[in-house]
């Protein structure tokens, strides 16, 4: 029952995954809420890991959640769900569109997606910001140390173009210097 | 037939070895891929690679899987596809499934509690990042900031599949719209080397992941 509920849940997301894993967040984490698999918190972990390894993070997202309810099948089924709607619709496409790229209506479908995946992905930076405490109006150690880290981390990648894995890293360390 | 296999066997082994470098993003594998697939075996031309990642883009899924699935299919047909599928997707699966089970069996350490404190803001901080360079390519005119702008409380109320169906339907309408009232509409950036996420070593966040 868990197994056919992770399949179908994927299943259904890899059909509507557009712009990169991030836009699926919001996506994520209204089944997830929905099937109770995990907290934000421990979704947010997920996510964290998902980012850290290769591979696309909208399934290794799935592949994780898949473990953590359903053990090793669990994250087969996830995995599976996640990278069917590819097969079928790179079979459909190399079939009978192979110029669908320079499809006008193609074009225009994509021309309302694309600040639709925007969308998605601000309205999950807003929620995170809020599930770990990065917008409070209390000064603590932590909201400032939080603050802190944010800024950092927005800096390295953005302005000192590190690759994420080190500056998850090296985030992980700060974190074990201040908080535990 | 043993000649089939022995094709199967290479585009599996191909995308296997390039797979745990699409880190964070399938536009990693382009290099990868010229060397082994243009160069070295000669299946494909460095323009139909080209092709191949534009045509990735439109079709929902990690642009990584999406390529490697319709280079196969182009090589070996139907199962083609399949050994380039399952050559993309074992590594990273492994490699993800190998973290999370260590993460889920030592999650209640007090030393990995602090770390992932501090990891999970880094991951906000990420999202932001990818917000930053999914509106540069996405916002072109003032109907897709529009679409942007009333996005975001929508999805506070409705479903995001029903919010990415809108966004499609609203892209077509207003092109069509535009289009009648002889308006001519830009539907993106033009491709200069500044925008075009290939030519960029940062191209990996937000951009076809």
């Amino acid at each position: 029952m868990v197994l056919w509920q992770l399949f179908k849940t994927f299943l259904v997301m890899g059909f509507v995954s557009f712009g990169g894993g991030y836009a699926m967040i919001p996506l994520i984490e209204t089944e997830v809420t929905k099937y109770g698999w995990m907290t934000a918190e421990k979704l947010t972990n997920v996510i964290a890991i998902a980012g850290m390894s290769p591979g696309p993070i909208a399934t290794n997202s799935a592949i994780l959640i898949g473990y953590s309810t359903a053990g090793i099948m669990g994250a087969i089924v996830s995995a599976i769900g996640m990278l069917l709607p590819s097969m079928i619709l790179v079979a459909i496409v190399s079939a009978f569109f192979i110029k669908l790229h320079h499809n006008p209506i193609v074009q225009s479908i994509f021309y309302g997606i694309k600040p639709l995946v925007a969308s998605l992905i601000i309205y999950a930076s807003i929620k995170f910001s809020f599930s770990n405490n990065l917008i409070s109006t209390e000064l603590s150690f932590l909201t400032i140390s939080s603050f802190l880290i944010f800024g950092l981390s927005l800096l390295a990648i953005m302005k000192l173009k590190w690759h994420p894995l080190y500056v998850i890293l090296l985030s992980g360390l700060v974190g074990v210097a201040l908080y535990s | 037939m043993e000649k089939q296999w022995k094709l199967l066997f290479q585009l599996f082994w191909c995308f296997f070895k390039i797979s745990p470098v699409t880190f964070g993003g399938g536009f990693a594998m382009i290099p990868l891929i010229e060397k082994e697939i243009v160069e070295k075996r000669k299946w494909l031309t460095s323009e139909d690679v080209t092709d191949v990642f534009a045509l990735s883009q439109t079709v929902p899924g990690g642009v990584a899987v999406n390529s490697a699935t319709f280079i196969g299919t182009r090589i070996g047909g139907q199962k083609g596809a399949m050994a380039a599928l399952i050559g993309v997707s074992l590594p990273t699966f492994l490699i993800v499934l190998t973290l999370g089970i260590s993460y889920f069996f030592i999650h209640d350490n007090l030393k990995l509690d602090a770390a992932f404190k501090s990891i999970r803001i880094s991951i906000v901080a990420m999202i932001v990042y990818a917000a930053f360079k999914t509106i540069k390519t996405a916002i072109v005119d003032k109907t897709t900031c529009c679409i942007m702008l009333v996005g975001i409380p929508a999805l506070f109320f409705i479903h995001p599949i029903a919010a990415i169906f809108a966004g499609a339907s609203i892209g077509i309408l207003t092109v069509w719209i535009k289009r009648k009232k002889g308006c001519k509409v830009e539907l993106e950036h033009r491709q200069d080397k500044e925008s075009d996420p290939t030519q960029h070593p940062d191209y990996f966040m937000g951009a076809g992941i």
